[in-house]
């Protein structure tokens, strides 16, 4: 179809051209400004606290110093503050977590994306997102009823068996015939099956919508070509959901190393910087807070609030790095008609 | 092996879930027969049950006879390593490596799966079964704590103050968070330009903001900065504080995915922008912006360390949240398990049933309404 523009032609009549005007009507207008308004609001709230953390912690770094991230005490009475434990502590029960909760939502994904009935494959999707949304205080009590009796025999024959390892390594007598129970409690470990609980789902529903998108025609492809379903799985949806694996995981661990009160439901909060996670007492930095925060003024209240904001961006590093993989990999593909 | 002639139908279904159940070399089939897609054969079954049930009897030997291991955990290990190893041996002798492979990887994708579903169920049916004593009398949601001892018996006194101070603070806090979210990502995605990205990107980047850091935010602003006393209003403030990036980011990501084809149809029709952002956009997306705001808010519910921080604890019933003092479920559980009083104890679990079932309907809402309306058209 060809259109000819005739423009020695004078218009016939009274077919004017439509004036088509580029300028938006008010009600337009309105919406915009109305809509960048709530933006604006948005990022004062939000921009606000950032901000407000960043200022708050700037005298505590100018008082302690580097001294704030190598003093592994906390007390402000004799003005020894420092994070230096509870990062550590913060940093073993995620890596805990992370250990546990990696392998699983891996299994977890693949059977829910390729072995799964596709009858069943709506309710398991529904269960893993009911699993993020159980708060995380029950998780907790969980975690600190239910799971400690019995992962303190796992530890004991951890420490039994492979206490070669420094982190399995329990200062305790592990072959003593009444074996104190108790070194075996409050740990890093049984807090790390706990926030475990919350990274899996997290993790598993990033992974599983990864897979879900490898493209169909190079599964059939793999099937055509003989492959079993794990040789399929391997040529095509592993490396097709690489980013989709690490991105999840980074996230689950933005999630394992804020979360405060299953945390602090279970250890036994201690200030030394160990790497033996099976035994009792660690710390982390959202545990320090929610213990220490009914107590503390002034330059204290401070110190927290700079520990909070160390926390933060931690937290952020790791999930800007976990969007970029996400996004980097073939899967972030857009949507359109 | 008998024959069978497949339809093109036919094969085209079974080749798209063929397995690696071809256990038998190519070489012994007859010439004329049709191969077989995806047919399990009565061997392969034989080999993957009677490998696990091999396994069960020698999991019992090695664990109730020969070894000093006790406990179900160590039992069910036994069995699952047992059975891999019975399965793998099995399979070899009957098929190849490929197939050796393929199953043993099938089992551990199933225990795997199967892990996290037991541990899932185990959580739900502890909390219940713990809070069960004080979880079937009706006093549990109909009293309060006021004037009841620590070891007053379960039929005395309840956690309906905890459950009208969790619904006014989070039902103040989504009444801001959500035309405020929902607001910011349809300026994100509809209104866009430089300023949105800059939005967009400090969202982003507080989602990050862990819950307690928000409380702490508001501990030292509102309570200490501007005086106010602890009370409803300054948690509700906390959770908001915790969900609006979290609300307005998952607005954001379903905003996006609406398929800009859509757009551009209304706005060729003469629509105006904030006619195609109503009529269109907003209608599109709203099973998934619901699913969204739902979760934000049972997060929000479930949330303990903002509470913790700003609510403070009363035994008794308050609705003005600008009062003082308001208790709230996760706070009440908090505080009670810590007690170590057995029977505090049992009411922190029957409040954490309460808890869980809250959430569980908030959930299942969610899903309800993100079904696509059948005959909207």
């Amino acid at each position: 179809m060809t259109t000819i523009l005739r423009a020695d032609l004078e218009p016939v009549g009274e077919a004017v051209p439509r004036q088509i005007s580029k300028a938006e009507s008010g009600a337009d207008r309105l919406f915009v400004h109305a809509m960048r308004m709530t933006g604006a609001t948005m990022l004062v709230i939000v921009g606000g606290i950032g901000i407000f953390l960043a200022v708050q912690g700037i005298p505590t770094f100018r008082h302690y110093g580097l001294h704030f991230f190598t003093e592994t005490q906390w007390e402000p009475e004799t003005d020894k503050v420092g994070v230096a434990a509870v990062l550590v502590g913060t940093l073993s029960i995620a890596s805990v977590a992370l250990l546990i909760a990696f392998p699983l939502s891996v299994l977890l994904a693949l059977y829910i994306s390729e072995y799964s009935p596709l009858r069943f494959r709506g309710i398991l999707i529904s269960g893993v997102d009911l699993m993020a949304a159980v708060p995380s205080i029950i998780y907790g009590l969980w975690g600190a009823l239910f799971i400690q009796p019995k992962a303190l025999y796992v530890s004991h024959w951890l420490n039994e068996h492979l206490g070669f390892i420094p982190f399995f390594r329990v200062d305790t007598d592990a072959r003593a015939a009444a074996w104190q129970q108790t070194s075996y409690t409050k740990s890093a470990f049984v807090a790390g099956i706990a926030v475990a609980m919350m990274v899996i789902p997290m993790a598993t529903s990033v992974m599983r919508e990864v897979f879900s998108q490898a493209p169909a025609g190079e599964r059939e492809a793999a099937y055509a070509l003989g492959a079993t379903r794990w040789g399929m799985i391997r040529s095509v949806v592993l490396p097709f959901g690489r980013g989709g694996i690490i991105g999840g995981t980074m996230l689950g661990l933005g999630r394992a190393l804020g979360e405060t009160i299953a945390v602090v439901l279970i250890i036994s909060p201690a200030f030394i910087i160990k790497a033996r996670v099976l035994e009792l007492g660690t710390n982390s930095v959202s545990a320090l807070i929610a213990l220490r925060f009914g107590e503390a003024t002034g330059v204290q209240l401070q110190a927290l609030l700079a520990a909070g904001f160390i926390l933060f961006v931690i937290t952020l590093m790791i999930n800007t790095a976990a969007a970029i993989v996400v996004s980097r990999s073939r899967s972030g593909a857009g949507t359109d008609l | 092996m008998t024959a069978s002639v497949d339809t093109d139908d036919d094969a085209t279904r079974q080749l798209a879930r063929v397995t690696s159940m071809r256990t038998e070399p190519a070489t012994r089939r007859p010439v004329s027969a049709a191969r077989r897609l995806s047919q399990t054969t009565d061997e392969d079954r034989i080999v993957v049950w009677g490998s696990w049930i091999g396994a069960l009897a020698l999991a019992w030997m090695i664990d109730c006879r020969l070894l000093p291991w006790t406990g179900a955990i160590s039992f069910i290990l036994t069995w699952f390593v047992a059975g891999l190893l019975l399965l793998a041996l099995a399979t070899w002798l009957t098929a190849g490596t490929t197939t050796v492979v393929e199953r043993t990887v099938s089992a551990v994708v199933h225990g795997g799966a199967f892990l996290v579903a037991v541990a899932l169920m185990s959580t739900i049916g502890y909390i219940v079964a713990r809070g069960w004593s004080a979880l079937h009398l009706p006093n549990l949601l109909t009293q309060d704590m006021s004037g009841v001892t620590p070891r007053d018996p379960v039929s005395k006194g309840g956690v309906l103050h905890a459950i009208v101070g969790s619904l006014i603070e989070v039902g103040i806090a989504i009444s801001v968070v959500i035309p405020l979210g929902i607001g910011t990502a349809v300026f994100m995605t509809e209104v866009g330009g430089r300023f949105a990205k800059v939005v967009r990107t400090v969202v982003e980047a507080m989602t990050a903001l862990p819950s307690i850091v928000a409380g702490l935010f508001i501990y030292t602003t509102l309570l200490l900065g501007l005086g106010l006393p602890k009370s409803g209003l300054a948690a509700a403030a906390a959770i908001g504080v915790m969900m609006l990036p979290i609300v307005a980011r998952a607005s954001d990501v379903v905003l996006r995915v609406v398929p800009s084809g859509l757009r551009e149809a209304s706005l060729a029709l003469g629509a105006s922008r904030w006619r195609t952002v109503w009529n269109v956009v907003l209608p599109t997306a709203r099973p998934s912006l619901v699913t969204a705001t739902i979760l934000g808010v049972a997060r929000g519910v479930g949330e303990t360390s903002p509470v913790l921080l700003t609510s403070g604890a009363t035994t008794f019933l308050v609705t003005n949240p600008t009062s003082g003092p308001m208790n709230s479920l996760p706070l009440f559980i908090y505080s009670t398990v810590r007690s170590g009083e057995p029977i505090l104890i049992a009411r922190a679990f029957a409040a954490a049933t309460v808890l869980l079932a809250l959430v569980l309907l908030l959930f299942t809402t969610a899903r309800l309404l993100a079904r696509p309306r059948k005959g909207s058209r």
